[in-house]
């Protein structure tokens, strides 16, 4: 289900891009007329200091914010020409998000959070509910289904995250401080995981962190500062 | 699990908050609903009989009067069956003024039996001695036939003023004074919701006698007719027989009569709508304002959805859907709760309405209220939720 069998794997191309923030009177450029590739396969670490623009980036390339200047295009679409339907759906199909508060419905069961991407897709509930079940035993939470995020560590909260991110086989993964908000221990296996994903199912990873022992699971390392690559 | 189903759980996050803004629709539907079933009593007041018959009154008002010669003219028009006929009495109880109960001298030998399947007697004094009994009376006010002062008392108001079968009762004449003793020799009971258990029947001949000195004085004149399809033509041909008399007559069913009593309460149903419509409209705003709140709270969450693939159109619809169940969930349980709580109870408004019915078209019309609550309350936060910028949902501009 997660190795992306017969898939062509994407890559990503960010052409000239310009983001601008409108705050009232107040203009920020936070991108300013960036180019970076990222390979298919790859997993790409972006650093740089607070306010450099590296979570703005991630934001473009997972298709939740537009440039104001430029293109970018993953997996060979222009992502930033497609109206909101048609992005929504190609989210749904082609990006899985890892978020640094892991961003869980704390109503949901652990199985019910991982299900929620699959909503979108037809299928049955029960072969929803095997995928999602297939996704959380690869996170190592097959004994935790019916927990609820309350009920479980930091690590594991994540760990659900990464299950959701990965349950409808996207491309490419985004994972904006993935273990920003765990202690060390928790960190490295989350890392871990994300390098396995990497290397197992050869997902795209690109992954925003502070944390320099963190980019060194990546292949490759990028910095930013101030809207453009240092 | 299904889209449903995140509307559900959204619905269980904040369970105290659930169950209050429920409660307040529920209630507030109830209101709604028993303001309209005051409507709907009211509504029902005017069906009293049937089509099939005419009520005859003076042309000028109904307060006064018709020669009692009219009877037998009116008897002879072709397609009228009966001829009865009733007076307004108006007096009180010396001892509780304030309790207004309503009394009508009937012409008693064809009043009951014209309004035999009206109402029933439900007890009845033994006769002391044998009268002969017109066709169509019912055996059991033969006591009440042989006594000039007998009357005749809804069980209801037997029960309120506490009066028992054979006492006298001694009420104060105000359109015609003086001390009038009556003895209870029946009791009625209603066959139909709309006819009165309020009210207290009498000799109209110990009227005439008693208080208009035998001058035959009518207020309103019935007619029983062969067919209610000429209701009409009737009407207009008894109003032309009439029209160069001493007295000229106004003629129309039954009903229209007792939709003219209403219309004495003059602008109380305006107000009950204005009262049930506010107590909606207020419902509203507490509603708004709760899923505004739990909008608000799940800002973040919304943006997740949102960043998964979820279109704005399928948040719009979780959002106002969240809105639509719980309001309609209250409205459905409070329009059913004034249905069945107020007419299993026998509930009434003394004096007023004895008993109260809420029709279905009132409750049907209270589910429609809540849905209008719900999509009205929800539409705003549905709107912002489906607007909502995912990564200012997320917060963060690194």
């Amino acid at each position: 289900m997660l190795a992306n069998e017969g898939i062509v794997m994407a890559s990503v191309e960010v052409s000239d891009v310009t983001k601008i923030y409108k705050r009232d009177a107040e203009v920020l450029k936070v991108l300013d007329g960036l180019n970076l590739t990222i390979a298919e396969g790859d997993f790409v670490a972006l650093m740089g200091p607070s306010g450099s623009g590296k979570t703005t980036l991630l934001n473009l390339i997972g298709g939740i914010d537009r440039p104001t200047l430029g293109q970018v295009k993953v997996g060979g679409t222009d992502i930033s020409k497609l109206g909101g339907r048609a992005l929504a759906k190609w989210r749904s199909r082609h990006i899985g998000f890892i978020f640094q508060l892991y961003n869980l419905i704390p109503v949901l069961t652990a199985l019910q959070n991982v299900e929620l991407p699959l909503l979108l897709v037809r299928m049955s509930g029960a072969e929803r509910r095997k995928r999602a079940e297939t996704a959380l035993n690869l996170v190592g939470l097959g004994d935790r289904l019916k927990h609820y995020p309350r009920q479980l560590s930091g690590g594991q909260e994540q760990r659900v995250a990464i299950a959701r991110a990965i349950v409808s086989d996207p491309a490419v993964i985004v994972a904006d401080e993935p273990t920003g908000d765990l202690d060390r221990k928790a960190g490295e296996e989350i890392l871990s995981l994300i390098e396995r994903l990497n290397r197992e199912f050869k997902k795209t990873i690109v992954m925003v962190t502070h944390d320099p022992h963190a980019a060194e699971h990546a292949n490759r390392m990028v910095h930013l500062d101030k809207g453009v690559l240092s | 699990m299904n889209t449903f189903t995140l509307v559900l759980v959204g619905l269980g996050r904040n369970k105290l908050r659930t169950i209050l803004t429920f409660l307040s629709v529920t209630v507030a539907l109830f209101l709604f609903c028993a303001l309209g079933g005051i409507l709907d009593s009211l509504a029902e007041s005017i069906r009293v009989g049937s089509e099939s018959r005419l009520a005859v009154r003076n042309a000028i008002s109904l307060i006064f009067p018709m020669p009692l010669s009219y009877r037998d003219r009116l008897a002879a028009v072709p397609g009228v069956e009966g001829v009865t006929f009733s007076n307004w009495f108006g007096a009180q109880d010396p001892n509780d003024p304030k309790n207004f109960f309503a009394q009508f001298a009937v012409d008693a030998e064809t009043y009951f039996p014209m309004y035999r399947n009206d109402l029933e007697i439900a007890a009845a004094s033994t006769p002391q001695v044998d009268v002969p009994l017109p066709q169509g009376m019912n055996p059991k006010l033969s006591a009440f036939m042989a006594e000039r002062n007998a009357c005749i008392v809804g069980e209801p108001l037997m029960e309120r003023m506490g009066w028992k079968l054979g006492q006298t009762i001694t009420l104060s004449g105000t359109i015609f004074p003086g001390d009038w003793p009556f003895v209870i020799r029946a009791v009625y009971r209603s066959r139909i919701k709309s006819f009165s258990g309020n009210s207290m029947y009498f000799h109209w001949e110990y009227l005439n006698q008693k208080g208009m000195g035998g001058r035959g004085a009518v207020g309103v004149y019935f007619l029983q007719l062969a067919d209610p399809a000429e209701a009409a033509a009737i009407a207009s041909r008894v109003d032309a027989m009439f029209e160069n008399s001493e007295v000229a007559t106004h003629t129309e069913p039954e009903r229209a009569f007792q939709a003219g009593f209403v219309s004495m309460f003059g602008n109380l149903p305006f107000v009950i709508r204005v009262i049930g419509l506010a107590v909606v409209f207020a419902i509203l705003l507490v509603a708004a304002n709760t899923m505004i709140m739990s909008f608000r709270e799940r800002t973040t969450e919304i943006g997740v959805l949102k960043s998964l693939g979820f279109e704005d159109g399928t948040i719009f619809r979780i959002v106002l859907a969240e809105a639509a169940v719980i309001t309609l969930g209250g409205g459905i349980v409070g329009s059913l709760l004034a249905k069945f709580l107020i007419e299993g109870t026998g509930f009434g408004i003394p004096n007023l309405l004895p008993s109260m019915s809420v029709y279905w078209s009132t409750v049907f019309l209270g589910v429609a209220m809540a849905l209008l609550i719900g999509a009205v309350s929800g539409i705003v936060p549905a709107w912002q939720a489906s607007r909502l910028q995912i990564v200012d949902a997320l917060r963060r501009v690194d």
